[in-house]
C-alpha cells in the first residue's frame, strides 16, 4: 500500500488544506491535503520546507571544529550531533577512547536521552494524550497542563532539568557544550559535580517509572484507539549492542522486517551505505531512505523508540527490562507498529537512560584518567549514534591538511520520513476522509507526527550528496529498469 | 503587587535551531512562577498557528527563505516588542556559512546528477518556500526593539530579561550574563 495518497491524479481539480506550521514539533514543517469535491482525500504530505546546507558548508574547515559546529544543526539533541561527529572524527585520528572518555561520552548522551524524551512527553505531547486529540487549541498546550496537572508538569520539568544538568557538568553548557573533542573528551568529573548529580538521580528513576505507568495506562485505557491510529506496518531499524541489547551510543546495524523477522545483524556503521539508500521527492527538502537490499517500495523502515524496544534482544537495566517485558506481553509478543506505541516506548528508554545515569555515576572512571587516545590517521570517518529520535549517521572526509572535503548526514528524523507520510495518511483516511475538515480533525494529523517526536531542524541540513534514482519506463507507465547513481559505492 | 493583565508573547524559530528555546526552558521551575505573569500566543509550546496582538516577540534563527520573511513580518506587525533572540537571530550565525557559497550552483550540485543521468531533482514543489540567496539577520528586514546576544543565550539572561520587562524597567542584561559564544 506505500505510496498511495502520495500523489493525486488531477491536483488542480482539488481543494487544499494545509497545516502550517505543525506545531508542538521541533523545527519547520507543513502537511497538506488535497481533497475532491466530496471531501475525499486525495493527497497528504508532509513537506519538509527548509535547508541550511551544514554538510556544504563545513567543507574546507578544520576536522576539529567539527563537533561543535554540527550540533547547531539542533538545539534538542545538540549532543547526539555532537558525539556522532566526535565518534566520526575517532576514526580519523585513530583513537580508541580510553575508559574515562567513553563513560563521560555516555553520560553525556543518557542525559540528552532523558531531557529530550522528557521535552517530549511533557511539555509538547502530552496534552493531547491527557486532554483528547480534539480539545480546544487553547487547552493543548504545557500552560494547561501545568494548571489541569501540576504535579505531572512539575516532574516533567525536572526530569528535563536533571537531564539538561548531567549535560552541563559533562559539556560546559546546557545547549550546544564542548565536551567530546576527537580521540576523547576535554574534562572528567570532579567529585562534587558527580555528588551533584547522584543527590537526584533516584528520585529521577522514580519519576521516570511513574511516567512509563502514564503511558501505559493511557495506552491500555483506549486500546483501539492506540493500537489502531494511523497504524502501518513497516521495516524497523537501529544499533544494538553486540550481545543484542539496547545500546544507545555504540554497537551495530540491526534491521527487522515488519513481521519482526531479522533482515540484517551485525551490520558494520562504517559501512552503512552498503545497507541504506536514499531518494529524492521533489515535494520535500528531506530525502526518504531506503533499505537497499528491499528497494525503494518496500524498503523503508521506522527509527527512534518504538523500533529501538523492538530491535533488541533485551534491557540491560532491571526496571527498563521489566517495563519492555510489560510492553511485549501487552502485545502477545506480536511486533508492534502503532505510531502512539512510540509514547510508551520512549518513556521506557528514558527508563533506561536515569538507569544508566545512575550505574555510571558509581563508577570512578569518570573522575579521571587518559582523556584522549590518538593513533594512525585515516580520511575517512563515521559516527552512528542512536538519538532520541532514531538512528543519526554521519560520515566525513578530511585530507592531509586536516580539512574536510567531504560530509554525508542521515539525520533520525530523515529515517522516519516515509513512515511519518504513511502514518499520517492512515489517519486522513480514517478521520478526515468525506468529512467536513475542521480544526480537532487536523489535530488527529499532528497527534500522529508528534508521536514520532521529529526533529525537523535536524531534517533540514541537505545540501550535501543527494543520490538519485532513475526509471526507464515503457509507455503504459510500467517500470522497465531502474538505476541508482553511486550504487554500493561510499557516499563520501 | 496588584495583579493585572498578562503580558502576551509569541515566539517562534525562523532558520535556528531551537535552541534558544530549549534554553528558555532551562528557566526549569521558575516557568510555574512566569506563568501566573505571562500567556503565549502563537509560539511552537502552543497550536495557535498565526500571531495575533502581543506585547512582546521572541524570534530565534535568521532568515533564509520567503517564508521567514512572511512571518517575521506578521510578529513585527502584531508584537508592541520585538526581541532578537540569539547568534542566528542577529547576525544569521551558523547557517550563513553558506553564503559565501553560491545557492544556484549548490542546488544544481546536490539534486542534479554528475552523470547527466537523470533529467534533475532540485525540489520545487510550489508549497517549498524559496530559499534566498544568502541567509540575513532579523535587523535587515524589520525593526528590532532588543537583541540577547549568546548561542543559545543562557536562561538566566533570557529570566533577568523578562523580569525587567514584567517589573517595568528597561531590559538590562549587565555583567555576566552577555555572552557571544
Amino acid at each position: 500500500m506505500s505510496f498511495e495518497l502520495e500523489t493525486a491524479a488531477h491536483p488542480e481539480q482539488l481543494k487544499r488544506v494545509a497545516i502550517d506550521p505543525l506545531s508542538r514539533v521541533e523545527g519547520h514543517g507543513k502537511v497538506t491535503l488535497l481533497l475532491d469535491e466530496d471531501g475525499h482525500v486525495q493527497q497528504v504530505r508532509l513537506h519538509i520546507v527548509e535547508f541550511r546546507g551544514f554538510e556544504k558548508f563545513i567543507q574546507g574547515r578544520p576536522y576539529w571544529e567539527v563537533p561543535v559546529m554540527v550540533q547547531r544543526l539542533c538545539g534538542i539533541c545538540p549532543v547526539s550531533h555532537h558525539l556522532a561527529a566526535a565518534k566520526a572524527m575517532d576514526m580519523i585520528v585513530g583513537g580508541r577512547l580510553t575508559p574515562t572518555a567513553e563513560k563521560i561520552r555516555r553520560l553525556m548522551h543518557h542525559g540528552q536521552i532523558l531531557q529530550s524524551h522528557a521535552l517530549h512527553f511533557f511539555h509538547l505531547a502530552s496534552p493531547d494524550l491527557l486532554f483528547g486529540f480534539d480539545s480546544e487549541v487553547a487547552r493543548r498546550n504545557v500552560v494547561a497542563l501545568a494548571a489541569e496537572h501540576p504535579e505531572i508538569a512539575r516532574k516533567g520539568v525536572l526530569l528535563r532539568k536533571y537531564g539538561q544538568e548531567v549535560i552541563r557538568v559533562t559539556a560546559g553548557k546546557r545547549v550546544h557544550g564542548t565536551g567530546a573533542i576527537p580521540g576523547g573528551v576535554n574534562k572528567s568529573l570532579t567529585a562534587e559535580e558527580r555528588s551533584y548529580l547522584q543527590e537526584d538521580v533516584y528520585r529521577v528513576i522514580a519519576w521516570s517509572r511513574e511516567a512509563v505507568e502514564i503511558a501505559r495506562r493511557l495506552h491500555e485505557s483506549n486500546r483501539a484507539l492506540y493500537d489502531g491510529f494511523g497504524r502501518f506496518a513497516s521495516s524497523m531499524l537501529s544499533i544494538v549492542a553486540p550481545d543484542g541489547s539496547l545500546d544507545l551510543y555504540d554497537g551495530h546495524l540491526r534491521a527487522r522486517d515488519a513481521d519482526g523477522q531479522i533482515l540484517v545483524d551485525r551490520g558494520d556503521c562504517s559501512r552503512y551505505w552498503e545497507l541504506i539508500f536514499e531518494e529524492v521527492k521533489p515535494w520535500s527538502y528531506m530525502k526518504f531512505p531506503f533499505l537497499r537490499a528491499l528497494g525503494p517500495e518496500a524498503g523503508w523502515y521506522k527509527v527512534g523508540p518504538l523500533a529501538r524496544v523492538q530491535n533488541c534482544d533485551r534491557i540491560n537495566t532491571p526496571l527498563a527490562a521489566a517495563a519492555r517485558r510489560d510492553f511485549l506481553e501487552a502485545s502477545g509478543g506480536r511486533p508492534v507498529h502503532s505510531p502512539l506505541a512510540y509514547h510508551w516506548t520512549r518513556m521506557i528508554e528514558m527508563l533506561f537512560a536515569a538507569e544508566t545515569i545512575k550505574d555510571l555515576l558509581h563508577d570512578d572512571d569518570l573522575l579521571g584518567g587518559e582523556l584522549v587516545a590518538l593513533g594512525e590517521r585515516s580520511e575517512r570517518g563515521v559516527g552512528i549514534i542512536e538519538a532520541p529520535r532514531g538512528t543519526l549517521i554521519h560520515h566525513y572526509r578530511v585530507d592531509e591538511h586536516d580539512q574536510i572535503t567531504r560530509a554525508n548526514l542521515i539525520v533520525s528524523t530523515t529515517h522516519n520520513n516515509q513512515a511519518m507520510n504513511e502514518a499520517i495518511r492512515q489517519v486522513a483516511r480514517t478521520y478526515l476522509d468525506g468529512r467536513r475538515i475542521t480544526e480537532p480533525l487536523l489535530n488527529h494529523i499532528e497527534v500522529a507526527i508528534r508521536a514520532f517526536d521529529p526533529c525537523l531542524s535536524c531534517a533540514t541540513h541537505a545540501l550535501g550528496q543527494m543520490p538519485l534514482a532513475v526509471e526507464l519506463v515503457d509507455a503504459a507507465g510500467t517500470v522497465v529498469d531502474r538505476r541508482l547513481r553511486g550504487d554500493a559505492a561510499p557516499p563520501c | 503587587m496588584k495583579p493585572s493583565r498578562k503580558l502576551r508573547v509569541a515566539t517562534t524559530s525562523l532558520a535556528g535551531c531551537f535552541g534558544c528555546h530549549m534554553s528558555f526552558l532551562d528557566i526549569d521551575e521558575r516557568l510555574f512562577a512566569l506563568l501566573d505573569r505571562i500567556e503565549f500566543d502563537r509560539s511552537p509550546l502552543t497550536d495557535i498557528k498565526h500571531c495575533g496582538a502581543c506585547d512582546v516577540g521572541f524570534i530565534e534563527g535568521g532568515i533564509c527563505n520567503a517564508e521567514n520573511v512572511h512571518v517575521l513580518r506578521e510578529f513585527r506587525s502584531h508584537c508592541k516588542i520585538l526581541v532578537a533572540v540569539g547568534a542566528c537571530a542577529i547576525n544569521g550565525g551558523l547557517p550563513a556559512q553558506r553564503n559565501h557559497l553560491d545557492l544556484g550552483a549548490c542546488l544544481q550540485e546536490v539534486y542534479e546528477t554528475e552523470l547527466g543521468l537523470a533529467s534533475g531533482g532540485i525540489p520545487n514543489d510550489p508549497e517549498l518556500p524559496l530559499p534566498l540567496d544568502k541567509v540575513h539577520p532579523l535587523h535587515e528586514v524589520v525593526k528590532i526593539d532588543y537583541f540577547l546576544p549568546g548561542c543559545p543565550p543562557s536562561a538566566d539572561a533570557i529570566w533577568k530579561f523578562l523580569s525587567d520587562l514584567l517589573a517595568g524597567r528597561t531590559p538590562q542584561l549587565g555583567h555576566g550574563l552577555i555572552q557571544y559564544d
